[in-house]
Parts: structure tokens; sequence; C-alpha cells
């Protein structure tokens, strides 16, 4: 059609296009987009209408700290054992090519700034999904499906201010809660393997760790990897709460309905977890060079 | 009838679900103090009918008028408010599980009203009375029997003091002697407290017991609509199919059982 040379510049870019359009578009025939954009929207529908009921929450205190106890105390030796062995991950894999260099003293910054910026709260967001969203999930479709819910309805009674609210303040609170013990016990981990298989002395490791991480940011006085590490967490338990809690309250059809609204709020989740880490990140950290 | 003493009206009412249509110009009316059985095959759209009376579900035409108000003119306030004014006793209790029984029947009052913590403990032991399970209260639903929590189920709808209850299926999974007592119950809190029903239910025995009057619903349509005996004797050659009596049966009252 075009001979050699003579292809426009825009061609690749209107191909690019036209492929994309026709993605969606085929999607959207299929159903999947449209449901895609139906629950996106319903999940920001639940969390507008959760902070609507935030003034609620101290009649809702009861809830709130049974909530808070089943989703930190029930949950805190998990992040501890899995948060042990990441900090020992990374300590292990960075030691061993930094010792090729002779810099095993930079093993404790790398430990200390991956825990707290990524790994910390990345892996306190995804054991609470397993465990506390699972169940969260599965609790609200059970209610669903035994029309418990549509019983609150009947009776006039708020769904979001009584069950949805408590579990949501519960995780946005606990989440970064748990991050803080991830991080420390995953420096504490990274130690370990520092010390006792890359010959690095405690001192060293703990000193230089801390310092790392005690770099201020610009705007909040506060060190940086630290405070975006939890605010991310903050940003992730609500994430959590609110995506298994309209997953599990649109659940069907007695157990099967509940199974699968149980494993698609895990997924969501995870699927959540990972996008919205990729753009706080970048939020924070993408204009440094 | 008179304007004033119809509690629920349904006029023309149509629903589909999917294209598939349920309700095809349901028309009834239930008077003040009255029960109405409604009956019907399933998934004729008996559920759905009582649906559309709480306001659960809108009509695609046709009216549903409670207490002289339009359900689909009434804002999500309104609608609280006509809610507060009505009882709905589910299939299975429905009842919160990971509340007490005496929680379960004060939530509506926590939630609703400005009544003190020892107004609803008074309220709430007044109706476990009422539904004869007075001790009940500390328990939770999981260790009560499937009767009890009907009990329960009951007590919470009238625990608002309700004009108008609604009952889907009250005898759905209970036994014959379970299903008589809580027939009886049911036919007790009409006549002590005055309250109109509306009950859906396929077995004969609870409509004779509870039901001023019975409707059989066929293909969304109010097929056949009388007086408890006379619907039990019936003319309708649907509905004797349905009942499973021929025509010399109907002519005697005792006939027809379950």
């Amino acid at each position: 059609m075009f001979s050699e040379g003579s292809i426009p510049d825009w061609w690749p870019t209107l191909l690019a296009l036209v492929a994309i359009t026709s993605t969606l578009y085929t999607l959207w025939q299929l159903g999947g987009f449209r449901e895609l954009l139906r629950e996106a929207g319903a999940r920001l529908a639940l969390l507008a209408a959760t902070f609507a009921c935030v003034p609620h929450l101290f009649r809702r205190r009861r809830w709130f700290l049974h909530q808070l106890f089943l989703a930190g105390v029930m949950n805190l030796h998990v992040v501890g054992f899995v948060g042990l062995f990441i900090g020992m991950i990374i300590s292990l894999q960075t030691g061993i090519e930094l010792a090729r260099f002779g810099q095993q003293d930079q093993i404790g910054p790398l430990v200390a700034a991956g825990m707290a910026r990524e790994m910390g709260p990345f892996i306190t967001a995804i054991i609470l999904a397993s465990t506390f969203g699972s169940a969260l999930a599965a609790e609200m479709g059970t209610m669903a499906v035994s029309d418990e819910l549509t019983a609150l309805e009947v009776m006039s009674i708020d769904r979001v201010s009584l069950l949805i609210l408590p579990r949501v303040a519960a995780l946005a609170i606990i989440c970064p809660l748990l991050t803080v013990v991830c991080d420390m016990i995953g420096i504490l981990g990274g130690g370990f393997v520092a010390n006792a298989q890359l010959g690095v002395g405690w001192n060293l490791y703990l000193d230089s760790a801390f310092a790392a991480l005690s770099g201020l940011g610009d705007t909040i006085p506060f060190p940086k990897d630290v405070y975006t590490g939890l605010f991310k967490s903050f940003c992730f338990g609500i994430l959590i709460a609110i995506v298994s809690c309209q997953s599990g309250s649109e659940a069907r059809g007695g157990a099967l309905g509940v199974g699968r609204a149980t494993s698609r709020a895990v997924r969501d989740s995870a699927i959540g977890i990972i996008v919205a880490n990729y753009f706080l990140t970048w939020v924070f950290y993408g204009g440094a060079s | 009838m008179s304007e004033r003493n119809v509690v629920v009206r349904m006029r023309d009412v149509h629903k589909s679900f999917s294209g598939v249509s349920i309700l095809a110009g349901l028309s009834f009316e239930l008077e003040r103090g009255k029960c109405l059985g409604i009956m019907g095959g399933s998934g004729t759209g008996k559920s759905v009918a009582l649906r559309h009376v709480i306001g659960l579900m809108k009509p695609d035409s046709g009216v549903v008028e409670v207490a002289g108000d339009d359900l689909a003119a009434l804002d999500r306030k309104g609608l609280a408010a006509m809610r507060r004014r009505m009882g709905y006793v589910f299939q299975e209790g429905a009842l919160i599980n990971w509340l007490t029984v005496a929680e379960n029947l004060a939530l509506p009052l926590k939630e609703n009203t400005k009544l003190s913590p020892s107004e609803i403990d008074q309220k709430v032991q007044e109706k476990l009375a009422l539904v004869r399970i007075p001790d009940a209260g500390a328990k939770y639903p999981t260790e009560i029997s499937g009767g009890m929590k009907k009990r329960v189920g009951i007590a919470r709808a009238l625990i608002t003091d309700p004009a108008l209850i609604l009952y889907d299926e009250p005898n759905a999974g209970l036994d014959p002697e379970i299903s008589r007592s809580i027939n009886r119950l049911m036919r007790d809190v009409s006549e002590e407290l005055g309250v109109s029903s509306l009950v859906v239910e396929h077995r004969v025995d609870c409509l004779r017991t509870v039901a001023d009057e019975v409707l059989f619903l066929y293909k969304g349509q109010a097929l056949v609509h009388e007086p408890t005996e006379s619907f039990f004797r019936p003319k309708n050659t649907r509905l004797r199919e349905f009942l499973g009596v021929d025509a010399a049966d109907a002519q005697s009252p005792d006939q027809a059982s379950s």
C-alpha cells in the first residue's frame, strides 16, 4: 500500500488506537468491561457512603474494637513471621551481590528502605487481604444469601453505618500498625542474616539501617520512607475492606455464591493493592531523580 | 371497602425479570385488621408480591399503595418511615448471627428510636413473652431451633408495634407440630394486637388457621380471591388441581387438606 519510506508518522499511533478501541469495544460487548466499570462504581459509591458515616464511629465503637481485635491480634503472628523471612530474603539476596564488591555495610540501608517503602506495606496488605479480607467477604456474603442484609434494609437500618464503617475503620488503622510490626521484624530478620551469614556487625547494620530511614520528607517533618509506607498501608487497609465488603454484599445463590464472592474479593484486593502501590509510589517518589 | 380501611392495595402490578414476566397485572386489597393469605405454585411471584409491598422492589407498571401512600412516590426517608410501620418475617428468620436474640430484637429500636436502654429492654422482654420464649434473650441464633428462630423473627417484626406484618412462608422447614404452634401464634398476634397481615404460604393448614381471605396467584395474576372457607371449596378448575381436590370434594369444606 505504501512504498518504503512513505508510511506516515501517525500510522502506528492510529493502529494502536484502533487496536485499543477494538479491544475495549469487544470487552464491552462481552460484558466484562461493563461489569468492571459497574463494580468500580459500586466500590467508589460504598467508599463515599462509608466516609459519610464516619461521624457514627463512636456509636459503633463496640464493633469497631471487635474488628480491630480480629484484624490485628489474630493476624499479628502471621505478619511477624512473614515479615521476618521477607527481611531475611532481602538481606540475603542483596547481601550476596554487595559482598562481591565489599559493600556489605549497605545491607542495612537496603533492607530498611525496602521494608519501610515497599515490602512492609505490600506484604502486610496481601496477608490482610487473604486472611481478614476473605473472612469479611465470606461474612458479608453469608449475610447477603441468608437475607440478613435485606432484613436490615427492611428495618430501615443503615448497613453501611452498622456493618461496613467499623470494618473499614478497623482495617484503616490496623494495616499501618501491622506494617510497623512487619517493618521492624523484617529489619531484624535482615540483621540476623547480615550478621550470621555475611559477617556484618549488629551495630553497623542497625546504625546504617536507621540512618537510612531518618531522611525527612520535603513537606512533612517525619522520615519520608516511614510515613509514605504508613500512608500506603492506610490506603491499602481501606481498599481491602471496601472491596471485600462490596464483593460479599453482592453474593447471590447460596454457598457457591459466597465462595465466588470471597475469591473475587481476594483477587480484586490483590490487584488493587498492586495498582494502588504503583500510583502511590509514583506520587511520593516519581519526581525524584 | 371504604378507602381508609384499605391497608395494602396493589393495582395492575407488572414485574418482569430478564424478560420473564412474574407479575402480570396483579391487583388486590387488604383490609385493616384482616389477614390475607397468598397461595400459588413455586415461581408464581408470591414473594415478589410481598417484596413490592415492603418496597424492596419497584413495579415495572402499576401501583402499590400502603396506608394510602403510593410507594413509588416516596423518597428514601419516606420509604424508611413507611417500613418502620411494617414488620417482615423472613423464611429463615434472617436473624443477625453475631447478635443475641435480645440484641436482634433491640436493634431496630436502638437504631430508629430515642427510647432509653431500660425502655428497650422492657419492650424486648414484652415481645419475647408474647411469642412465648421469655428466656431466649441471651442465646445466639445459632443456639436455637428453627421454630424458635421463627418466633424470634415474629417478635422482631412486632418490636416496633407495626400496623402491618408480612410473613414469607412462615411454615417453611418446620415439622407439622411446630408449624401448628407458629400458626396459632400468628393468629393470636393478629387477634390480640389487631395487626393486618399478608401471609405468603402454600400450606393449607396454615392459611386455614390464620387467613380471613386467600388469594390464588396464577401466571402473575390473582386467579381466585375469596374468604378462606369458600376458597378451600374451589369452583375454579386450576385451583382444584393445585389443592388436589376433585369437584365432589370441593363441596365439603373439610375435604381439602394439606
